[in-house]
């Protein structure tokens, strides 16, 4: 770390292969990275099998006698059911070219976290027990049996991978070490292997409608608070109504933007934008979670935790839906939504009732991302800007994975950023857009006990941020992702003390010209306007 | 080097069998047509494998701006939002090899400042991308080029392209750029391999076996046609046999005959049980054979199934109390 207040460096990570063949299943947990196990309780209110205490230190895992039998039955049902699976266990060559590519790679040298090799630890499972050929010549066809040993790899590996698709998209057949992670996550979930960070807001979310376990009468308190906030700053008093029956938009946020800095400032832009366009909207308590840690465990927990989005349009009797800025929850959204739990067709097609745009691209599931909004309202002059208001941050963008790599929302975030602030600056190219580097600690992985993960996986968005830092002053990392808005501020303070991180629609607040505001002092946390200007 | 002893094997074996008369008819009949059949069995049932199985979900990855808004230039290959678009990107993908194309390779650099920590940058690493399209390119050149062997009267493509690629001759024998190529992009392939600390830790015996077995083939047919002038005539005479599903056998054709024959033979069976029916792997592959406008279009999955949820009713229930006093709209005042 940092010694009298000088930035902390990362070191060069070296290539740190053991001496033994891959095949060897690796069994040593490093200290840092790995994530405490899931509680019986959250799994029970899941209806998750085999809930017990256990720990993934303790050299007994407490699984079913069959579990052996379980996951083989389980792995040929899902290359049943989904043909990436089935092609990506026979079409990898083994080229090389995701290996670095990675995050985790970068930032441990562990080679079993290239994600060639992630595959390759279900795959060897794949030839050795199910391929005639491996089950033959074993190692010679690159087989191996599952042991309890191998088994204990997968949990390790599967969990150090944040499902951020930037190795596929350097694939030359496309092959998706998400996909695998996904399905490999869900197999170890049929014997309870599992995470709390994941099994814990997931089984809230099930009960409470959201990840953090807001309440409704919370989330009333938590709004009124922010709305307080907002007219400390801006003399103008917004009112988020929630539950509304009649409006014409439901709109669904990431429940972290609810409760902890900097999420609460993206909020209070969001309610900003929304109040000063006029639109004709309502919260949910009950759909008050966009994002969905469903994902991180199996695709049916996905779906049942998405299913109360178009259940709260429907009951409320919404056109349409709008999304705040999440990253996983805009690949449920824009992925699986609609095929889960579509038809939407008591919706109506996006149209802006503003400025008449209709968002054709969300024709069918009938879901607009905020950024779309937004910068639909600023291109057709429908929002007064200041981006004067801004000016003591130089702003650079981390694209979030998902929102790139599963939708391509590139060019809306930037369009706002050059309309709201006057210093914005790009990282190199080969770390942003759809080559953006994950924050490290996305898909269930941002918990406290693997911190060395997280500080080691977010080296390469670190290091990307300091050379725009050097170059040009950057002193504020923006983003339109919850995770990110949660845990890049910790990995900021370890590497690069002194930037700060914000969600886009923060500096849209900023920015924004209120009907009827006092004349503002302050940008939304408080910080004076005119001192430390860049 | 376990598979460098087994090509090897396999190769004498076909070189000692060119002694046995007897054995005419396994190398002349049985292997080709057997390899033959194993190929178009084998690759029918690979695909048949993938493609029985559902593509439940939208799950493409995207490498460029959405179509969103019509002010916004969307990226209509790299994100395509229609079907043509999304062929398109196949296409770019099987004939340019487009994602390989992207390759950066990380690298920490030293700043040259005393005692300043190495920077991470990203290095452009097109080596693969170009070895691997000079690979698949000559490989296709040199099959085109074996259509003189099984063709009589030989079309004029056949010609065209024999003139094109041998713009120079050495000897009496014309030199094709292609086979020359072949085999430096095949030594090139290889050698990463060998060198690279992190492809060598991860590569199978799988990954090897292949490249030697083409080598095999490429190398023993460079010989023919360089050094021992494989009697040409007879080499014809089997081919256009094979073609016409009248065998002629393979007297008059010597034990690298054989051998190049045995090989590419085993070559063509191998294809469909390993890793290289990647061949046909691509354009079934759903991150890229689907349009990225997830949520224009409707997707449905053949075994979309009811799950578990905890619904609206049964959470008003829960927090009617709560709801009723924080002045939230209630569906049912009582329970």
């Amino acid at each position: 770390m940092s010694e009298e207040g000088k930035p902390a460096r990362p070191a060069r990570v070296p290539f740190a292969p053991s001496s033994r063949d891959w095949l060897e299943p690796t069994t040593k947990f490093a200290a840092g990275r790995w994530s405490y196990s899931a509680k019986p309780k959250s799994l029970r209110t899941l209806g998750f099998p085999n809930p017990r205490d256990w720990s993934p230190d303790q050299a007994d895992w407490k699984l079913p006698d069959n579990w052996k039998e379980i996951i083989l039955q389980g792995l040929r049902e899902r290359m049943d059911r989904f043909r990436s699976l089935r092609l990506f266990m026979d079409c990898c060559v083994r080229c090389g070219a995701c290996a670095d590519k990675c995050h985790y790679f970068i930032g441990t040298g562990d080679p079993k976290n290239m994600p060639v090799l992630r595959a390759e630890l279900l795959r060897s499972v794949y030839r050795g027990e199910m391929t005639l050929a491996g089950r033959l010549l074993g190692r010679l066809a690159g087989g191996r049996r599952l042991t309890p040993e191998v088994l204990k790899e997968w949990f390790y590996y599967f969990y150090q991978c944040t499902e951020c698709r930037r190795c596929s998209v350097f694939c030359p057949f496309g092959i998706d070490q998400a996909e695998i992670t996904m399905l490999g996550r869900e197999l170890l979930n049929l014997l309870g292997l599992n995470i709390n960070w994941v099994m814990d807001p997931a089984a809230k979310c099930f009960t409470t409608g959201n990840h953090l376990g807001i309440t409704p009468h919370a989330l009333k308190d938590n709004l009124e608070f922010i709305v307080d906030t907002i007219e400390e700053v801006t003399g103008v008093r917004v009112d988020p109504p929630i539950n509304r029956k009649g409006a014409d938009v439901l709109f669904v946020a990431p429940s972290g933007d609810l409760l902890a800095e900097p999420g609460i400032f993206t909020l209070m832009g969001y309610l900003l934008v929304l109040h000063q366009s006029g639109l004709n909207y309502t919260w949910s308590s009950y759909a008050s979670e966009g994002g969905n840690f469903g994902m991180f465990a199996s695709h049916e927990l996905m779906k049942g935790l998405n299913a109360k989005i178009y259940g709260e349009a429907r009951r409320l009797g919404v056109k349409w839906i709008l999304g705040g800025e999440c990253g996983h929850m805009w690949r449920v959204a824009h992925q699986y939504m609609e095929t889960m739990n579509g038809p939407a067709d008591f919706l109506q097609e996006p149209i802006s009732p503003i400025t008449g745009t209709h968002f054709r691209n969300a024709r069918t599931t009938r879901m607009v991302h905020i950024a779309e909004f937004t910068a639909d309202l600023i291109q057709q002059g429908k929002l007064k800007l200041a981006p004067e208001r801004n000016d003591r941050y130089r702003v650079t963008f981390h694209d979030s994975c998902n929102p790139a790599r599963s939708m391509g929302l590139l060019e809306e975030p930037r369009y706002i950023l050059r309309q709201t602030c006057r210093h914005f600056h790009e990282m190199p190219a080969e770390t942003i857009r759809e080559k953006t580097f994950c924050c490290g600690c996305g898909a269930g992985l941002g918990s406290e006990e693997c911190m060395d993960l997280r500080m080691r996986g977010g080296i390469p968005r670190a290091e990307a941020v300091r050379s725009v830092r050097e170059k040009y002053g950057v002193n504020l990392l923006s983003c339109i992702c919850a995770i990110d808005r949660a845990v890049l501020p910790t990995l900021m303070d370890h590497w690069l003390p002194g930037v700060g991180v914000a969600g886009l629609h923060e500096l849209v607040g900023n920015a924004l010209v209120l009907d009827g505001e006092k004349e503002r002092t302050t940008n939304l946390r408080g910080e004076p306007l005119h001192e430390g200007e860049a | 080097m376990l598979p460098l002893v087994a090509v090897a094997a396999l190769a004498l074996m076909a070189w000692t069998g060119a002694g046995w008369p007897r054995l005419e008819p396994f190398y002349g009949v049985i292997l080709p047509y057997g390899a033959l059949l194993a190929f178009l069995v084998g690759m029918s049932w690979r695909v048949l494998s993938w493609t029985r199985s559902p593509v439940p979900f939208n799950i493409t990855t995207t490498c460029g701006q959405q179509y969103s808004l019509p002010w916004i230039r969307s990226s209509r290959l790299e994100n395509p939002h229609t079907r043509w678009g999304a062929a398109g990107r196949v296409v770019l993908e099987m004939l340019l090899f487009r994602s390989l194309l992207r390759n950066v390779q990380h690298e920490w650099v030293e700043s040259g400042r005393e005692g300043a920590a190495p920077k991470l940058v990203f290095k452009s690493s097109p080596g693969l991308w170009l070895a691997a399209l000079v690979f698949h390119y000559s490989m296709l050149l040199v099959l085109l080029h074996h259509a003189r062997f099984f063709l009589e009267p030989v079309l004029g493509w056949v010609r065209g392209l024999d003139r094109l690629d041998a713009f120079f001759q050495l000897g009496s024998a014309a030199c094709y750029v292609s086979g020359l190529t072949l085999i430096l992009a095949l030594l090139y392939l290889l050698a990463r391999r060998w060198w690279l600390p992190w492809l060598r830790y991860l590569s199978l015996p799988a990954d090897y076996f292949p490249l030697y077995l083409l080598l095999g083939v490429a190398l023993t047919g460079g010989m023919m046609h360089y050094s021992t002038r494989a009697n040409v005539p007879a080499a014809k005479d089997f081919c256009l046999g094979l073609a016409r599903l009248r065998p002629a056998g393979l007297s008059g054709l010597g034990p690298l005959f054989h051998v190049h024959l045995t090989l590419a033979c085993l070559l063509l069976a191998y294809v469909p049980f390993s890793k290289l029916a990647h061949m046909v792997s691509l354009p079934l592959s759903p991150t890229r054979n689907l349009p990225g406008a997830g949520r224009m279009t409707r997707h449905v999955n053949p075994w979309n199934a009811p799950v578990k949820t905890h619904s609206y009713a049964d959470y008003e229930n829960e927090y009617r109390d709560k709801m009723r006093a924080a002045g939230i709209p209630l569906e049912k005042e009582a329970p």
